[in-house]
């Protein structure tokens, strides 16, 4: 019977309790999809900076203004095999398109995927060798769209003018200098400069500790002389920083959001509360105790909040899609824990809202029935 | 036997007595009318036999315990088990159907018996009504659940305000007859009306006025004597 009262109570009075409804929904949503954000994207991103991000470069040493490769490669072999994640050597020239000049960068994109795992290429990763990455920042100033093709000219290392047809493959995005900058095969780029076997800057991932780190530059600094190895912060320890600001904001968000939508509900059954009364007084005449109808008002409270908080909680997961997708461009891991438990903090939140009114509810006198209002 | 006993009851709202030193008893079986104008004190009268308030001053005997001590809790109590009521607007819960508004008492009460509620609807000629909203049903057909509901308890006393101030001729026939088989078969009954017809039906009017008896009539042939159950069935009721 109590049961069969609540649900009655809820369906044949559906324009009242929809409101009600829309607004744990939309809290429920809010809720679910900054939490499955907050929580999921730095987990992603931590995860992966963790294991392949660059954490050491090799700088060139003293009066040398390049990085032999050779030498990189000596220093690398004092890395433990299983230890190193990666090596990605950048070679910087200056390049035109259209007669504007662009810094070009020569790498090796196999090893750039270890290093820098956090790049975001919007396209394809170039293949052939003619196929070129470009920066966000320049794909917006020149409105490249992947797959064009593109004349790159320039001068090579003696001075004779070269000019090259190149295919845009994909956009990368990192929100660092990258986004300024053209990529290219390390062998087109030599091809193209008439040179080969250096670079400005080699980065290198290797997973150890602190210790093991500071060891591994002592060693290099000794045995290499052409290189100068630094460790460098990992990306992952600033951008966690930012993230984990992100985290804060969102989670004060969501407490905005669950405040608004607890006042809401706890208005929409002030109301009901009030439009009831002569139901609540009727109720009590016959001989319902204080508790039966709080017990009935909170029910309807609790299937209030489960069922906004599961159908906000659906929602929110195709919010937290969609809000990923465009903001951090990757798509959200969700766990489906996450939906029970938005069911549960929304029907809390809900029964909480509903303890002021259900007071009232209480406090409704039984002798209001026979007076004619 | 006396089932109600008011002693010395007063009832005063500020500068208002809407009851003032009132006595009055009820037996057993009997069939009492309250009649007054409006402002009388006969709903604030009802509200205290009914145990839906207390009065400020006099004592309240019902059915051998003296409530107007009682905490809310232990009037709740009696108004669940031993009292019935039957209101001129009905209050009947908009979103339940006839049959869960008569089970809705007995969940207050103890446990539902859907049986023993159809049974009651049948009582009152509604069992083919069952299943439909308040809204569905005509206002005789609505107070009949509402007595439905009154008696599903077995209450020891059944009080009805205004019972027939909503409906028509035919329909106050109908309920009012319903009420006559309710005293044939031993309730006691309290009816407040305006309605000197209804009051005919009772064995006793009192007269309020200005929150005093003013008199009370023995009606030496109550108008249910008359009746059979031929009004029921030109209602169709049976
Ligand atoms: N809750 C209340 N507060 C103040 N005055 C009231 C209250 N209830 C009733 N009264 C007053 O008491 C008097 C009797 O009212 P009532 O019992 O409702 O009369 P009746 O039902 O005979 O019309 C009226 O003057 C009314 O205004
Ligand atoms: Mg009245």
């Amino acid at each position: 019977m109590f049961m069969k009262m609540l649900v009655s109570s809820l369906i044949r009075r559906r324009s009242r309790m929809l409101v009600a409804l829309i607004a744990i929904a939309i809290g429920a949503t809010v809720l679910l999809g900054m939490v499955a954000i907050s929580f999921d994207i730095p987990r992603q991103m931590g995860r992966e900076f963790r294991s392949y991000g660059a954490n050491m470069i090799l700088v060139p040493s003293g009066e040398d203004a390049l990085v032999k490769l050779s030498d990189a490669e000596r220093a690398a072999a004092f890395i433990p095999k299983e230890q190193l994640v990666g090596m990605t050597p950048y070679r910087y020239e200056i390049v035109r398109i259209n007669m504007q000049g662009y810094t070009a960068a020569g790498t090796s994109f196999d090893d750039v995927r270890r290093t820098s795992p956090y790049w975001n290429v919007n396209g394809e990763w170039p293949k052939g060798a003619d196929d070129i990455l470009i920066g966000s920042d320049i794909a917006e100033f020149t409105r490249i769209t992947p797959g064009t093709v593109i004349a790159i000219t320039g001068r090579s290392g003696s001075g004779a003018r070269f000019k090259r047809d190149m295919t845009v493959s994909g956009i990368v995005r990192t929100g660092s200098v990258e986004d300024a900058f053209i990529f290219m095969h390390m062998p087109t780029l030599e091809e193209l400069m008439g040179d080969s076997g250096t670079a400005e800057v080699v980065e290198i991932s290797v997973a150890t500790s602190e210790a093991g780190l500071g060891e591994l530059v002592s060693r290099i600094e000794a045995e290499v002389p052409g290189v100068s190895p630094r460790l460098v912060k990992r990306v992952t320890q600033s951008e966690t920083a930012v993230l984990s600001k992100l985290q804060s904001l969102v989670f004060l968000v969501t407490l905005v959001v669950l405040a608004l939508t607890m006042i809401c509900v706890a208005t929409t059954m002030m109301t009901v509360v009030m439009e009831r009364r002569k139901e609540i007084g009727l109720k009590k005449a016959i001989g319902a105790g204080n508790r039966s109808i709080a017990a009935e008002f909170i029910g309807e409270g609790l299937l209030l909040g489960v069922a906004g908080g599961l159908f906000g909680g659906v929602c929110g997961y195709f919010f937290a899609q969609a809000v990923s997708m465009n903001v951090f461009g990757r798509s959200v891991y969700l766990d489906w824990k996450l939906l029970p438990l938005t069911a549960a903090v929304s029907a809390v939140v809900t029964v909480a809202a509903c303890l002021g009114p259900v007071r009232r509810a209480t406090d409704v006198e039984p002798a209001l029935v026979l007076r004619g209002e | 036997m006396n089932i109600l006993e008011l002693k010395g009851i007063s009832m005063i709202y500020g500068q208002v007595k809407a009851l003032y030193e009132v006595d009055l008893t009820v037996e057993q079986g009997e069939w009492l009318a309250i009649m007054g104008p409006s402002g009388s004190g006969k709903t604030t009268m009802m509200n205290i036999i009914g145990c839906m308030d207390k009065p400020t001053d006099g004592s309240v005997t019902f059915d051998g315990q003296e409530i107007s001590k009682l905490g809310p809790s232990e009037l709740t109590a009696i108004r669940r088990d031993k009292i019935g009521l039957i209101f001129q607007q009905f209050h009947l819960i908009s979103y339940l159907t006839a049959l869960e508004n008569v089970m809705v008492a007995q969940y207050y009460h103890s446990m539902i018996d859907e049986d023993e509620a159809l049974q009651a609807l049948e009582r009152v000629g509604l069992k083919d009504r069952a299943k439909h909203l308040p809204r569905q049903l005509s206002g005789g057909e609505q107070q009949r659940v509402c007595i439905a509901r009154a008696l599903i308890n077995y209450p020891r006393l059944i009080l009805a305000d205004e019972p027939t101030g909503n409906l028509d001729e035919t329909n106050e026939g109908v309920v009012m007859d319903i009420l006559s088989k309710l005293h044939g078969e031993g309730s006691t009954i309290i009816v407040v009306t305006h309605d000197p017809e209804v009051a005919e039906f009772a064995e006793k009017t009192v007269f309020l006025d200005h929150g005093r008896i003013n008199k009370i009539v023995r009606n030496s042939r109550p108008a249910n004597a008359k009746t059979d159950a031929d009004a029921l069935k030109a209602a169709g009721a049976l």
